[in-house]
């Protein structure tokens, strides 16, 4: 019997894809709307769960603003370990169980490839999922349900690249990165952005997830002549890695990827006992525990905002980007007006957008067009000296370059 | 030459990790002919004591031993609680314990502490010097000479002392041992703890090098049974050579052998410790076969 | 009909066991066909640890590594080769099978002591030796699996009952379970009441006693892990099929443990057991984290430091306290409850152990 209601249910759905004005859908009450969430709140990957906290502490926010237009925003999380295997039917709950409208946010490449094509076949948003892999952004064709948010993977190391090209014509580059798809969409960047200049990189090794040190690695890519070295590794491997640099007695100029180089990550490798000055990164979020944002007004808002979650850390980069992502959530949520369809939702998030984020840093626009399906391609890079982050140049956007 | 200096010597350091951490599972594995793989989560959790001891305030050689004399008195007591009543049970049984003593450890800590990586202060300093044109830092060399010393003490305690005759006894005749007036029971016990101290200190060596977090343990775990094994199981001195063995040949493999790369080096580990079960299961200095198992 | 009369109790609350999940997917939502299909698909390879594990005495922590190869040769089968996906289920099983009896040989020259650490270290390895080989199994981009669609007889058979909406293919899906788990269940209670499980349990409870029998005790060892490891193949294989989607960590250490709970809660040399081992595998990581997040009266510090840690504490408090208590497991405690109200009932004097399966204490 409920079978049948869930029918009836996705039948409605489907039919009212293309409203009037007023228009609601699925996960949509006269005074709330349904998102969903899988995000890893245990296992390998947990450290990333208080992302999606950070989400609902902006949404609690607004509901207690008064919500959007009278609604206010209800957010499932839903732990999924970071293992597709539980991806699946835990966003099958929160589709045919709990009625979501949409999900937002969703945290892993893998975890949510698994769950892209029921998405899209069921017509529910995938809404700006918690990864850089190139296919979320690159893939609107087949996967029209599907958006991503920050920048891709690849977008970043073609920055390095262009640094490296401009600035150090005749380094050596070694790469140390992770054996999946994460490492590996930085190293392409990487040889896309350097080109015909691509034989610049004298070793790349890999390492898995289950090493307990990376020294062999580093070692052969320092044996091997590098100067630079390129550490395309999530936080825990890239602070061993510039600890373990310092350890084999070498000093090379360091280039560490955005997803590892929040200022807090940072100062636990110096504390390990890294030489990290002069590093090199990119950046396209406001930094918490960077100074110079001190009297910022985004920064101060997202002080209030994040008082409720009482679990988060301010300081944890991870959860400015949750609330960051949360902001253009609720701004698509309000750009939809009375018209709150799913298929208006992904209309607006995939190809509509064009905002202002308080909690980036300035200058960086968060737009889709018809034709560019890549939330946020600016990006800006920074160096470590003294104890902080310091924005290098001006921003560089990469729009357009990732074909 | 310089790259393949700082390979062995990069070996070297993480298999002094290894050690000690073996160390643990040897002295455990010779009050009782178990392997304990709560082992490293044991470790883990009491080093995440000794820096909460740190965080408030306390200096660090004062945090030391406490932690140290804490970690002894919880391994005792986890014997008393969990391990006696399924002591005499078979090794499947007692498996599963420890099983499940590392899966509710590792959950605790995830509970109490979160899964964020944190820093642990070293003793010693990350300066580095100069081995045939390899680097070797302060820091990885003082956790092999812990390990050196922990051994010297547990090869002092087993084989110098009474209690050490009794805890050996204990082990390999209880019948006889009990007839004879030794407590069999609190050998056990005492063994308990004295692996649960030996694995403290492993933890604090090892976490300012691999950052303290809930699953810090888990893949060093199967490197020290590989070390433990290949050194054989009832041998400390064993542990620590099969420990730096263990850290040199992934390391080596890892680089030279094609094929492994650096991404297949638990893989190698695994191998070693498949290779000498099926052809030397009493491993390198093992001197007879394995009783209970 | 004589015959069904003389039927014990036992094997009519099988009937009836039978026919609620048989009729089950008519009465829940297609999410929850899918969610009891994992449960089946749990007690498959639950059951298949049980026979290794409660009644040949080998221990095995690496499970999921079986469960592994058998997902990874549907997917491969099934995306590269457009092989029927009903074709790959007993061509994983029995890849599997053959892998796990190759495996068994050596495992005879370990001790159990020695088989569960080399086991356990293999279960760890699992994911990176996926990775490696990505021609085959497209290491870390994984492997997608296309739902499949219930044939039209299925469908208008379910729709006829229902009277509701046609078949979903999780509906379809959990048919597909349902009936290789009746036929698995039933093999495995035929072995092992006839001279295979004798045999085990012979060389379990004593491999010299056994041997002075004349059972050829690495024969029947060695076949119990390739059976075991065939149970295991055919549970991967419909777990790729029931996800959609195979990817290296899928198959973490955490599920190679989560399966010995299983088999160690639902009761060690017991057939009935994995049924509740599965039942129980499945829903407690889900119950203990999203019921008590969704209690709006607990506080959220509470609620989400019982998310993070409840599965794992709850996971080791139950096979530590399980090992301790009650080694037989919920079977056990059900099997001794039952005897003893028998015993009261007919009178104090009857001794009811015969009714307990065999104590995996002695092991």
């Amino acid at each position: 019997m409920a079978a049948a209601v869930a029918f009836l249910v996705m039948a409605a759905a489907c039919g009212s894809s293309s409203g009037g004005t007023v228009a609601t859908d699925v996960g949509i009450t006269s005074d709330q709307i349904l998102l969903g969430n899988t995000i890893a709140q245990t296992g390998p990957a947990a450290a990333y769960g208080t992302i999606a906290n950070a989400e609902n502490a902006y949404f609690t926010y607004i509901n207690n603003k008064g919500g959007i237009n009278g609604r206010k925003i209800k957010f499932m999380i839903l732990d999924d370990g970071y293992n597709p295997a539980q991806t699946v039917p835990l966003t099958k709950q929160l589709v045919e169980q709990n009625q979501v409208f949409a999900m937002f946010s969703g945290l892993g490449t893998q975890t949510q490839t698994s769950v892209r094509d029921y998405l899209n076949a069921q017509k529910v948003p995938q809404l700006f999922v918690a990864t850089g892999a190139t296919t979320f952004g690159l893939d609107y064709s087949s996967h029209s349900y599907t958006t991503g948010w920050q920048p891709p993977y690849q977008g970043e190391s073609r920055i390095y690249a262009k640094d490296i090209l401009d600035n150090h014509k005749d380094a050596k580059l070694g790469v140390l990165y992770q054996n999946d798809d994460y490492g590996q969409d930085y190293l392409k960047g990487l040889k896309d952005g350097l080109g015909s200049s691509a034989s610049m990189i004298v070793d790349s090794e890999s390492y898995d997830v289950t090493a307990t040190s990376v020294a062999s690695q580093l070692a052969k890519i320092k044996a091997a002549g590098a100067d630079t070295v390129f550490i395309f590794a999530t936080p825990a491997f890239t602070i061993k890695a510039l600890a373990t640099i310092t350890a084999i007695g070498w000093s090379p100029h360091e280039y560490v990827n955005s997803v590892s180089s929040i200022a807090t990550y940072m100062k636990l490798a110096e504390k390990a006992g890294a030489k990290v000055d002069g590093s090199i990164s990119v950046g396209y979020i406001k930094d918490p525990t960077d100074p110079q944002w001190a009297n910022d007004s985004g920064m101060q808002l997202y002080k209030t905002v994040i008082a409720n979650c009482s679990t988060c850390d301010a300081n944890n980069g991870f959860n400015i980007y949750g609330v960051a992502v949360a902001y253009t959530m609720v701004d698509v949520l309000k750009q939809a007006g009375s018209n709150l369809t799913r298929a208006n939702i992904i209309k607006i998030a995939s190809s509509q957008l064009n905002e202002q984020n308080p909690f980036l840093l300035p200058g960086v626009t968060v737009t889709t067009t018809s034709s560019d399906h890549f939330p946020i391609m600016q990006e800006q890079v920074l160096q470590w000296t003294g104890d902080a982050w310091h924005l290098q140049g001006s921003l560089v956007n990469e729009r357009g370059t990732i074909k | 030459m310089t790259e393949f200096a700082q390979q062995v010597i990069s070996g070297l350091a993480s298999g002094g990790i290894y050690a000690s951490l073996a160390l643990a599972l040897v002295l455990i594995y010779n009050a009782m002919g178990l392997v304990n793989f709560a082992q490293g989560e044991m470790a883990m959790l009491a080093t995440f004591l000794a820096y909460t001891l740190i965080g408030r305030g306390m200096s660090y050689w004062i945090a030391l031993p406490i932690t140290i004399v804490v970690a002894f008195a919880g391994g005792l007591l986890i014997q008393r609680v969990i391990i006696r009543p399924v002591e005499r049970a078979p090794v499947l049984t007692l498996v599963i314990v420890t099983l499940g003593l590392a899966t509710l450890v590792n959950g605790l800590a995830g509970f109490l502490y979160g899964y964020i990586p944190r820093d642990f202060p070293s003793p010693f300093s990350v300066r580095t010097i100069d081995i045939l044109g390899a680097a070797a830092s302060y820091r990885d060399l003082g956790v092999i000479a812990v390990s050196a010393v922990v051994l010297v003490l547990i090869y002092l305690l087993l084989q110098r002392t009474t209690i050490g005759l009794a805890m050996r006894a204990a082990a390999h005749h209880p019948e006889a041992s009990r007839l004879l007036g030794v407590r069999v029971s609190w050998m056990l016990a005492l063994g308990w703890g004295l692996a649960s101290a030996a694995g403290a200190v492993s933890g604090i060596m090892v976490a300012p090098i691999l950052l303290l977090e809930p699953n810090m343990m888990q893949s060093v775990i199967i490197y020290a049974f590989a070390a433990a094994v290949l050194g054989g199981i009832e041998s400390p001195l064993g542990a620590v050579i099969g420990g730096l063995i263990v850290g040199v040949t992934v390391n080596l493999a890892g680089a030279y052998v094609p094929g492994v790369g650096g991404d297949l080096q638990l893989a190698v580990a695994f191998l070693i410790i498949i290779a000498v079960l099926v052809v030397r299961p009493n491993g390198l200095l093992g001197r007879r076969a394995a009783r209970r198992a | 009909m004589s015959r069904l009369a003389k039927w014990p109790p036992r094997y009519w609350l099988v009937v009836l066991v039978v026919l609620i999940f048989f009729g089950l997917p008519t009465q829940v939502t297609s999410f929850q066909s899918l969610e009891w299909a994992e449960v089946l698909i749990f007690a498959i390879v639950i059951l298949g640890l049980n026979l290794l594990v409660g009644y040949s005495g080998q221990i095995s922590l690496g499970h999921g590594a079986f469960m592994a190869i058998g997902a990874y040769t549907t997917a491969i089968l099934v995306h590269r080769y457009n092989l029927n996906y009903l074709a790959t289920i007993p061509i994983a099983g029995l890849l599997t099978g053959l892998v796990g009896f190759l495996l068994g040989i050596p495992a005879l020259r370990l001790s159990p002591l020695y088989l569960a650490l080399a086991t356990f270290a293999l279960a760890v390895i699992t994911p990176s030796l996926i990775k490696r080989p990505v021609g085959l199994t497209q290491g870390t981009d994984g492997i997608e699996i296309l739902p499949q669609q219930p044939p039209d007889w299925a469908s208008s058979a379910f729709t006829s009952v229902t009277g509701g909406p046609p078949m979903s293919s999780d509906q379809w899906l959990y048919y597909v379970v349902f009936f290789i788990a009746v036929i698995l269940f039933w093999i495995a209670w035929n072995i092992v009441r006839r001279r295979p499980g004798r045999a085990l349990m012979a060389i379990r409870d004593g491999e010299v006693a056994a041997a002075a029998f004349g059972v050829n005790i690495a024969g029947y060892k060695t076949l119990a892990f390739g059976l075991s490891a065939f149970y295991a193949g055919v549970a991967g294989s419909l777990y790729a099929l029931a996800t959609g989607f195979v990817h290296p960590d899928e198959f973490p250490v955490s599920l190679s443990l989560g399966l010995l709970v299983g088999a160690v809660i639902g009761g060690l040399g017991s057939i009935p057991g994995p049924l509740l081992g599965g039942i129980f595998t499945f829903w407690l990581p889900i119950l203990s984290g999203q019921f008590v997040g969704g209690q709006s009266w607990i506080p959220d510090q509470v609620a989400a430091v019982f998310k993070n840690a409840g599965p794992a504490v709850t996971y080791g408090a139950l096979l530590i306290l399980i090992m301790i208590f009650a080694p037989n497991g919920v079977v056990g405690l059900i099997l001794s409850a039952y005897g003893r109200l028998r015993s009261r009932l007919r009178g104090a004097g009857e001794r009811t152990t015969g009714q307990l399966p065999p104590d995996p204490q002695t092991v």
